[in-house]
């Protein structure tokens, strides 16, 4: 594992809204094929430092490496270029375009990159993203008129038809049913065979179950990083999430 | 793209309609009495400037309140080249289009900076630099006068542009060229995502498409369509006047592509007709003429609020570009 350059790296990794420090002097590295979690109480900088990772918002502080290279300095519309794919916390479709259309913009970014764009490589580039994820059948419908846990879907096939090297899901399970959740286990481990994926989650048993690795943040900072049952077993874990702390008593 | 019932779209109905459309514009040239074929000519080379307004806001979501300024950079453009220079049409019109895709380009780069409210401000305050320049050369602009074309100059090859008709096919030749380019743009992948810009920006960034070039693609070409407009009035028409920077000239082009329809593309010229009608049968009787275009504006927001095209693609017409 060491002699392997990491897929994406960060060091010293900083970022303040003003006297808050979101996130802090963070060194967080990430192998190929990983499916790694990023655990933390609300408010401890997940998002804010996958947000520094896809570049949507410049750091105040460190250096984001990707596969080697130094993309600190890089917008985020070419960080996507080079691989990196983000799905949205908050749903973030084009509601009144068709879902084939929404999936299509994201083959069509994919298919630039990659020298040619032709319509039936575009067609069957967006049919095999909505295939994936369930919604071929639905392809022609309005996107905004889709059930919330389709329109999660949806997210997610934008994302993988850009055909990322690296996905990070942004509590992609927020609203969805058991149901909707045990189909999206599935995927993440279908996406996870020719994809690195980095999820922010909430819910623990979804977790345990699909990591390898677990982050946990705290406060801006990495709290704990270890397999499921190590992290599991973390006193200082299970200080921050049950909020008291047993040597105060 | 032919795939069955995947889009909304049957780009054979679509292209029929618009020869079909030009086509009855040719025929009503043998149709119309000689006032309202004026009218038309006149329409025609507006609902151009309306167009190039279109692409910026209807498709792109940007919302301009300095057109005004594209137009009149092909208005001079064309104008001063050919009375002071001494350039004849076809150079006059490139002059006048170049002008205003340099300028779209400049103003694109400053303006684009912001969004929102702030863009509108923004190219409003720089449409108001344009026509204060116009007003403080004088000498060479002619001010708030103006200044005409001699008709000896307005002649291109045997074409006597004058002539009420070769200026009603010269109007409908460039309405024909705009409504081209305006399909071939939004129809193409890169129009996708002007339309994804307007839905949802954050979204096309994170995709991985460059965000502001895109936006900056679509000024440059919105202010070249809207300059080819200007350029083309000051040489079917043969006046130019500083009265077409005033911030009157950055509205009426947001008004018509309401009315007909924002992102349609026949809309900008539905609107621009049936405006310019109603301006011209309402003044006859009353002074009070905007009383009526305002009438009209709270019937078509009240029963068309996507303006009329977008309401007919709506209810009936899917596949209507």
């Amino acid at each position: 594992m060491a002699a392997v350059t990491p897929l994406l790296e960060t060091r010293g990794l900083s970022r303040s809204f003003g006297g808050l420090k979101a996130v802090d002097r963070v060194d967080f590295t990430l192998q190929p094929g990983e499916i790694r979690a990023i655990i933390g109480p609300n408010g401890a900088g997940k998002t804010t430092f996958v947000s520094l990772v896809c570049g949507r918002f410049p750091p105040s502080a460190g250096k984001v490496i990707f596969d080697g290279e130094d993309i600190t300095a890089l917008p985020a519309h070419r960080r996507v270029r080079k691989g990196i794919a983000y799905t949205f916390q908050i749903t973030s479709i084009f509601s009144r375009l068709t879902v084939f259309d929404n999936v299509a913009l994201s083959v069509q970014r994919a298919l630039l990159s990659g020298g040619g764009l032709a319509t039936a490589s575009l067609k069957r580039g967006a049919i095999e993203a909505l295939e994936r994820t369930g919604l071929a059948d639905r392809a022609h419908e309005t996107a905004g008129n889709l059930a919330y846990g389709h329109q999660r879907l949806l997210e997610v096939a934008m994302g993988l038809a850009l055909r990322p090297r690296l996905l990070i899901f942004d509590e992609p399970t927020q609203g969805l049913s058991d149901g909707e959740i045990e189909g999206f286990v599935t995927l993440v481990r279908q996406i996870a065979q020719d994809a690195t994926v980095l999820l922010i989650e909430h819910n623990m048993p979804l977790v345990m179950a699909l990591a390898q690795t677990i982050t946990v943040f705290e406060r801006g900072s990495i709290l704990a990083e270890g397999t499921p049952s190590e992290i599991r077993d973390d006193r200082a874990v299970q200080d921050a999430y049950l909020g008291a702390s047993a040597d105060d008593d | 793209m032919s795939g069955p019932a995947v889009r909304n779209d049957r780009p054979m109905a679509a292209a029929l309609l618009h020869v079909a459309v030009v086509l009855v514009f040719v025929a009503l040239q043998y149709v119309l009495p000689d006032y309202h074929r004026a009218v038309f000519s006149r329409v025609l080379v507006l609902a151009v400037f309306a167009m190039g307004y279109n692409l910026a806001f209807g498709y792109t979501g940007l919302l301009s309140l300095g057109h005004a300024m594209f137009f009149c950079a092909g208005l001079y453009g064309a104008g001063m080249t050919m009375s002071m220079l001494g350039w004849n049409v076809a150079a006059g019109l490139v002059a006048g289009i170049v002008c205003g895709a340099a300028l779209a380009l400049v103003i694109g780069l400053l303006a684009l900076r912001t969004t929102g409210v702030a863009f509108m401000i923004v190219t409003l305050m720089f449409a108001q630099v344009l026509y204060l320049v116009i007003l403080y050369f004088n000498e060479y602009t002619g001010g708030d006068q103006g200044f005409s074309l001699r008709p000896a100059a307005r002649q291109l090859g045997p074409f006597d542009l004058t002539d009420p008709t070769t200026r009603y096919f010269a109007a409908l030749a460039l309405f024909a060229a705009a409504l081209a380019v305006t399909l071939a743009i939004v129809r193409s992948p890169r129009g996708r995502v002007l339309v994804a810009i307007r839905e949802n920006e954050d979204r096309v960034r994170m995709l991985g498409y460059n965000v502001f070039a895109a936006k900056l693609a679509a000024v440059v070409l919105s202010g070249a369509l809207c300059a080819a407009a200007g350029a083309t009035y000051a040489i079917l028409f043969g006046y130019v006047g500083a009265t077409f920077a005033t911030i009157q000239y950055s509205i009426l082009p947001l008004l018509w592509v309401l009315l007909g329809g924002a992102a349609t593309a026949l809309g900008p010229l539905v609107g621009t007709l049936f405006m310019y009608y109603v301006v011209d049968i309402t003044s006859n009787y009353t002074t009070a003429y905007l009383l009526f275009v305002g009438v009209a504006l709270i019937l078509l927001v009240l029963y068309f609020p996507k303006g009329v095209l977008g309401t007919v693609r709506e209810r009936w017409l899917p596949w209507l570009p």
